[in-house]
């Protein structure tokens, strides 16, 4: 029965229905299933299922993204639970995320945000537009060892700089590794303002953020 | 300095896309999204003349829902016909929806650089550079901002580019990164300077303006605001959507064709709201996003398909397209970059898009190539001599030829084939040698296009304005760089 149960979790997520891993969820929740043991028996191997097939390319994105919702709704009905129980998931790292001052371009930075979230990354994504003050206070006020900044013009792109800047102006900047993404940044770019990397595209970013984690 | 412009015109070749019964279903669903979904405006400049004009207005959200009947009334202001000018009036560009011409890509961020190969960061140098190559080739007819000055402040740089362009060149220019008001009343009086004026800018603009929304169904504030003074001032603007199916707007193309739709022809009403009969055009550069990685694609089959459906919208609001066409996603001027470059032109010129954005971009917009650029211009010939067709006449039927030549000989020495043989597309760049004249270098088109693109960049200075008129435009630039031309007076 448990076991079946665990296989159904897991099927949820590959066939992309959140709906169910919730349903699920509460089912197995109310069966006496422990919190760690649905995480580490249905929904991780299931994400895992949906990751292999991402990267030998029978899946697309939407298929991860929809899997992460599933996995994510899934997880704010255990983290109770587990708080419950004075249980934590093993997390690589706390990430701030947000679209620089002056942009409003949210697409790439919010898939940024699930796919690390997917990959068990605590993420607070600060939205767009966010005022250079808002990151150096996030930086203070949480545990976060990652800081990625997006955006998406050439004119807003010098806010990155700015807000490295601003890091190292407050004493925040060996606290942080700072990842810059969106169309026109560039490697040389990154280099140039000093950020600690750069990815083309949100798996990159996933890499690149275990990467830092690992170094920090 | 070239005084032609190779535009195309009366092509005897065309495609259908979309039935008249297809595009109707297209209005309709978009007419329903404007009505009772929305658009975003982010300005309440905007949302005052759209609530003045019957709009509902939700100004926390920013959202218009703009009845149906009222969008179609103020679309129909839109003037179906005007022209872009340019500095010299030969090359002028009448927008009569039986021209397409080509312009250059923007606004890419790097440079391959001509003559050391390297790849780095654009400045305002090269903007002068592109512009140069750009103004030299026929098949130009105007220039996008190919790249973007980036040594130049970021509140001034727009500018900065438009004044690097001017220097140079008489052609049309279409800005697309003006989007603050402070920049763009400064480009209006710098395009005055040009004109002679503002009356004189409004019967000869020598600017227009390209705007982009903020795919899914939303503008951006700053766009607006600057679009509104462009419009003013009688500058032709456009707002282009770049909904890309399954992440800014629906993975199916008609769906995607509604969100954009929804997102252009909701400004172009708000332009005709505010200054009535004000020239404005379509534009759109919809694409589909990369399924894998959620990158732009920049290319393949779904884009050809936007390339022409868009212009058949277009034509159904009877105002003119510029339409990203070209700007392939490939990293080198390569195969990939050929298949898409020549198939996305095809389409759109197959379709009579009035404007082509555009040529000389590599890695979805992002990247300039010399080389690519030349390519481009040759992809244009090509399609230039494809769309005459073929024409059948008595003299081309070559009755009295055949019968003199009869079965077994040859037309080689005939003096009907002298006098037509002109007509026939030469290649610049494609490579029809033998195989053993290949053999001895085994160079081809990449070698001979950044060989003429280095030829043009060392010999071909054209000056393009007197040195008081640019010492003028530079003083303006720098009266917004001092904190001039926003509404308060202010630095914003």
């Amino acid at each position: 029965m448990t076991n079946e149960l665990f296989t159904q979790l897991m099927n949820s997520l590959i066939d992309g229905d959140p709906e169910a891993t919730v349903a699920l969820t509460q089912e197995a929740l109310a069966a006496g299933i422990e919190p760690m043991a649905i995480i580490r028996e249905g929904l991780m191997p299931g994400m895992n299922a949906v990751g292999d097939k991402f990267s030998c390319g029978e899946y697309f994105l939407p298929d991860l993204i929809i899997a992460a919702d599933g996995m994510r709704s899934a997880m704010d009905l255990l983290e109770p639970e587990l708080r419950l129980r004075q249980q934590t998931v093993e997390s690589p790292g706390t990430v701030i995320l947000g679209t620089v001052a002056g942009d409003i371009h949210e697409i790439g930075k919010s898939l940024v945000g699930t796919m690390l979230s997917a990959n068990g990354f605590k993420v607070h994504d600060l939205g767009v537009n966010v005022p250079t003050n808002n990151f150096i206070q996030k930086v203070r006020e949480t545990d976060a060892t990652l800081i990625g900044l997006s955006a998406l013009l050439t004119t807003t792109m010098t806010v990155q700089r700015e807000i490295i800047q601003e890091l190292t102006e407050a004493g925040l900047r060996s606290k942080v590794k700072v990842m810059v993404g969106g169309a026109p940044v560039t490697r040389s770019w990154a280099e140039e303002i000093g950020a600690d990397g750069y990815a083309e595209d949100a798996l990159g970013a996933v890499q690149l953020a275990r990467k830092l984690s690992e170094a920090h | 300095m070239t005084k032609t412009i190779k535009s195309i015109s009366n092509p005897k070749l065309s495609v259908n896309v979309l039935t008249a019964a297809e595009v109707r279903q297209i209005h309709t669903a978009t007419l329903d999204v404007i009505e009772n979904v929305g658009v975003r405006f982010p300005s309440n400049k905007a949302l005052d003349i759209l609530e003045a004009h019957g709009a509902k207005i939700d100004r926390d959200s920013m959202i218009a829902k703009i009845p149906g009947a009222i969008v179609e009334e103020y679309l129909a202001l839109s003037p179906p016909e005007y022209t872009l000018a340019a500095l010299d009036p030969q090359l002028d560009l009448p927008l009569d929806g039986n021209h397409s011409y080509l312009g250059t890509d923007g606004c890419g961020v790097e440079i391959l650089d001509a003559f050391t190969g390297e790849r780095r960061r654009t400045t305002k140098q090269d903007v002068s550079d592109v512009a140069r190559v750009a103004d030299y080739l026929d098949s130009i007819a105007f220039h996008w901002v190919p790249i973007s000055a980036q040594d130049c402040p970021p509140d001034s740089r727009s500018l900065h580019e438009l004044e690097a362009i001017w220097r140079v060149s008489k052609k049309h220019v279409q800005t697309e990164s003006i989007v603050t008001e402070a920049e763009m009343r400064a480009a209006v009086e710098m395009s005055a300077i040009l004109a002679g004026g503002r009356e004189a800018l409004r019967q000869r603009p020598v600017l227009s303006i390209m705007q982009c929304t903020y795919s899914p169904l939303a503008h951006d504030g700053g766009s607006l605001d600057a679009g509104l003074i462009a419009a003013e001032a009688g500058l032709p603007v456009g707002y282009m959507t770049m909904a890309s199916c399954g992440s800014s707007g629906p993975i199916t193309l008609a769906g995607n064709l509604v969100v954009g739709n929804a997102e252009v022809i909701s400004a172009l009403a708000l332009m005709q709201m505010a200054h009535p009969g004000c020239p404005v055009y379509y534009a759109a550069a919809q694409t589909a996003t990369d399924l894998r990685t959620g990158a732009y694609t920049g290319g393949g089959p779904e884009d050809y398909l936007f390339g022409a459906a868009t212009n058949v919208l277009s034509d159904f609001y009877n105002v003119p397209l510029s339409m990203g066409a070209y700007a392939t996603g490939a990293k080198e001027p390569d195969w990939q970059a050929a298949l898409d470059n020549s198939l996305s032109a095809f389409m759109a010129v197959a379709t009579l898009s009035d404007m082509l954005l555009g040529a000389g971009l590599l890695h979805g917009s992002r990247i300039l190539s010399y080389e690519m650029l030349m390519m481009d211009s040759e992809i244009w010939g090509i399609l230039h001599a494809m769309f005459q067709g073929i024409v059948v006449n008595q003299e081309t039927l070559a009755l009295d030829v055949i019968r003199s030549v009869g079965p077994g000989g040859n037309f080689l020495g005939q003096r009907h084939t002298r006098q037509h043989m002109r007509e026939h597309w030469q290649p610049t760049l494609i490579d029809r040698r033998p195989y053993n004249q290949w053999e001895i270098n085994k160079d081809g088109s990449r070698v001979w296009a950044l060989q003429k693109a280095q030829q043009i960049l060392q010999e071909f200075h054209p000056d393009s304005i007197e040195p008081q008129v640019a010492a003028e435009l530079v003083k303006i630039i720098s009266k917004v760089e001092a904190g001039g031309f926003s509404e308060s007076g202010q630095k914003q």
